[in-house]
């Protein structure tokens, strides 16, 4: 079979060549390349479980396609966005993912759209892989009409359908995963809740609540700690007693993955996720990863590390080149191709920049709706008792 | 048979009247229930209408309820829908919001409003400020009740009243119940509201029977939220109040009656939306006003019917500037006689109204 699709696409490779470049690539995509590939992964450290999630991955070719695209997008986006705000078109805070696409690209490929997820502000990544546009997340952050919050909320207040955000106060989006979960629970859907924070957060005292009410009532939330080594300036070994993150939920059992691969990231994923279907009860993951920028934008993120270990993790461990080079080893695509689609996201990302710089702000008029839903309108005191606006849902 | 039935209740009413110090009687044919029981039988009625209803709280179950308000309901609706939880109010109070941001409808109960602090960043940042931030995509159908105020002889850390800090924030809205009536008509409501509502109840008040009307005892009574309502009509002084100061204000305004003094009592049940239009037309009519709260006067909920009245039209209709009866501005003490003297009394009512009235 492969010798005789051999003999054809060389034949139509013959005939492309007089009829242009395009053909050429369709013909090698059927003969050429390597449809799917079983990669070894990095073993997960394991706590109070009696076994971690398989030590290979299965890779198609689409799926690898697929999630070096929306890496690359998250990536591009982060970078437009950094690009943004230093020309003060994107305002207050804006806290950036480049360096942890493979989380949130890994966590999507082992949960369905019908599951849900929560996260704190680092949260444009996710907005994507939850099935945001890369349009209305860039005129979010430029708070115009056109963004995915309208532009009433900004960088951290994001929301799509079951994505809860983004959301600004360090933790307190972890017992409010808890609280979809029991909603998933009692609605006995099958689905299930994925709760993120990171190293910083992981100390919050309202998280341990949150362990202590999920495994007593075994709802089925994944909490998952995005340790990127670092909250805002303090390294973890300044801020935590243990650093044994994936040990922290005590009775609820943990997993410690590597961060940076997506595929670990996605059968750690798949394994958790099924651990809660199976009315387990919660289980926690550290997703050991790294970010290139600083905390936010008005962290230049270097006086509390060296360049060289960020340049280091950049050139050993940076999750796009992980997956590049297992692609292209593996003849599963070709350079040119990769190059296709960074075009197309470059693309896409000015399309997005454009649309974000372009479209209008809010207007006027939608100040003060949406205070309430389901309401009749109501009216609201503006600056002064002369001024009455209106409200409505 | 009705006729017998009203004969004998209103006979046993009147037996009853000389030793109930507070009975208030609004029309026949009706039943007596105690606030507790109206908040019962609200959360039993939701409960039964709408499967999405759920309660959590700290012995709200298995105890029956720390004050007893949800007694019977755990063993009628099972685990499932009445919860217990760990005494972990930040916790359990994200929880809810969060099941009430993917479908359901809870009823997060805290065993009072003090401990609320605890949890006070998910009540005001989650629940909120969500439907706003989302610009409209995310709803958050939640109720967060329980006791609010002074109790009797529980100190300072568990007196304080939160009328003035929930009723601050945008987003939410704020109900403080008086009567029976109230209770149960507005909870309804709250419980029916797609949005974030604090609903202070008041310890004090728990056990106090009134009359509820016919009409109070159908399954779909309800009582809007941001309405005030006229208690005791009167042609010389608007007396504004909530919660269980409005049987004070009654009281005096019964005392003051026998001196020719007429005082329109008006209950609040709002804090927000503040029903400003419903006290303007009383001052429009009396041309006096004062406030009666048992929180603390400074930025307090007196303090705002004031200002909002100085920024209106009733405020060309004062005879005499406007004035607040509060709680005094300490933290509770505990002695008899220090907390007797730290909320406002009757006498003090009738002081501030004469003063006023310049009588």
């Amino acid at each position: 079979m492969r010798k005789m699709l051999t003999i054809i696409s060389n034949v139509l490779r013959g005939s492309a060549s007089r009829n242009g470049a395009r053909v050429v690539v369709s013909a090698r995509t059927y003969a050429d390349f390597t449809p799917q590939a079983t990669f070894d992964i990095k073993k997960c450290d394991v706590h109070k479980l009696e076994e971690g999630p398989p030590l290979q991955a299965t890779l198609t070719r689409e799926e690898g396609l697929q999630y070096y695209r929306t890496m690359q997008t998250i990536r591009r986006m982060e970078l437009k966005a950094d690009q943004l705000y230093k020309q003060k078109i994107i305002r207050g805070f804006c806290h950036l993912y480049d360096g942890q696409e493979a989380c949130a690209v890994g966590i999507e490929g082992g949960i369905n759209l019908s599951d849900h997820l929560i996260t704190a502000y680092r949260a444009h990544g996710y907005t994507l892989t939850r099935g945001g546009t890369v349009r209305e997340i860039m005129a979010e952050l430029t708070g115009r009409r056109g963004g995915i919050a309208k532009g009433k909320g900004g960088s951290m207040h994001m929301y799509t359908k079951h994505f809860y955000g983004g959301n600004g106060i360090v933790g307190a989006q972890v017992p409010l995963g808890a609280g979809v979960a029991l909603a998933c629970k009692y609605q006995g859907n099958n689905e299930l809740c994925v709760c993120l924070y990171g190293d910083g957060a992981a100390n919050q005292g309202q998280i341990f609540e949150t362990y202590n009410m999920a495994s007593l009532w075994k709802l089925p939330c994944i909490f998952i700690c995005e340790n990127n080594k670092y909250g805002m300036g303090t390294s973890v070994e300044r801020a935590s007693a243990s650093t044994d993150y994936y040990k922290r939920g005590d009775f609820i059992p943990g997993l410690r993955v590597d961060g940076m691969d997506v595929l670990c990231v996605r059968e750690a994923t798949k394994f958790a996720a099924d651990h809660c279907r199976s009315g387990k009860g919660p289980i926690l993951m550290e997703l050991q990863t790294y970010r290139y920028h600083g905390h936010s934008m008005s962290d230049p993120g270097v006086s509390y590390r060296t360049r060289e270990e960020i340049q280091e993790v950049r050139s050993k461990s940076d999750p796009i080149s992980l997956l590049k080079d297992r692609m292209l080893s593996n003849n599963m695509a070709s350079v040119e191709e990769l190059k296709e689609i960074d075009v197309e996201v470059r693309k896409e990302i000015e399309d997005g920049a454009q649309f974000s710089t372009t479209d209008p702000e809010p207007p006027l008029d939608d100040l003060c709706n949406h205070i309430f839903y389901n309401n009749p309108p109501l009216e609201v005191r503006g600056t002064n008792p002369w001024t009455k606006l209106k409200s409505v849902s | 048979m009705a006729s017998l039935r009203c004969f004998l209740r209103s006979g046993k009413n009147a037996a009853s009247a000389a030793l109930r110090r507070e009975f208030h009687r609004t029309q026949p044919a009706a039943v007596q229930v105690t606030v507790r029981d109206a908040l019962n039988q609200a959360m039993d009625e939701e409960l039964e209408r709408d499967e999405r209803v759920f309660l959590l709280g700290e012995e709200v179950a298995q105890y029956d309820g720390a004050y007893k308000i949800s007694r019977g309901l755990w063993k009628k609706y099972g685990d499932k829908r009445i919860i217990d939880t760990p005494i972990t109010e930040m916790g359990f109070a994200g929880i809810a919001v969060g099941a009430a941001m993917a479908g359901l409808r809870p009823i997060c109960e805290f065993m009072t409003f003090n401990f609320s602090m605890q949890a006070i960043d998910q009540v005001i940042n989650s629940a909120a400020k969500t439907y706003y931030m989302s610009a409209g995509f995310q709803s958050v159908p939640i109720v967060f009740r329980g006791p609010n105020g002074a109790s009797a002889g529980v100190a300072a850390q568990h007196s304080q009243c939160f009328a003035a800090w929930y009723g601050h924030c945008p987003g939410l809205k704020v109900v403080s119940p008086w009567s029976a009536e109230d209770a149960k008509g507005l909870l309804k409501s709250a419980i029916r509201d797609d949005n974030p509502v604090v609903f202070l109840e008041n310890e004090l008040m728990y056990g106090v029977a009134f009359d509820m009307s016919e009409e109070s005892q159908s399954k779909d009574f309800l009582i809007p939220i941001g309405k005030a309502k006229v208690e005791r009509p009167g042609n010389h002084i608007t007396v504004v109040s909530h919660s269980r100061m409005v049987t004070l204000c009654l009281d005096a305004a019964a005392v003051l009656a026998k001196e020719g003094i007429e005082c329109e009592v008006i209950n609040m049940r709002s804090i927000r939306p503040l029903d400003t239009d419903t006290i303007e037309t009383s001052i429009m009519k009396t041309n006096h006003l004062i406030t009666v709260e048992g929180g603390w006067p400074q930025f307090g909920v007196g303090a705002e019917v004031l200002a909002r009245i100085m920024e209106g039209p009733a405020f060309n209709f004062l005879d005499a500037p406007a004035v607040r009866v509060t709680g005094v501005d300490i933290p509770m003490p505990y002695a008899k006689i220090l907390e007797d003297n730290s909320i406002p009394q009757i006498k003090d009512i009738i002081f501030s109204i004469k003063k006023t009235l310049n009588v």
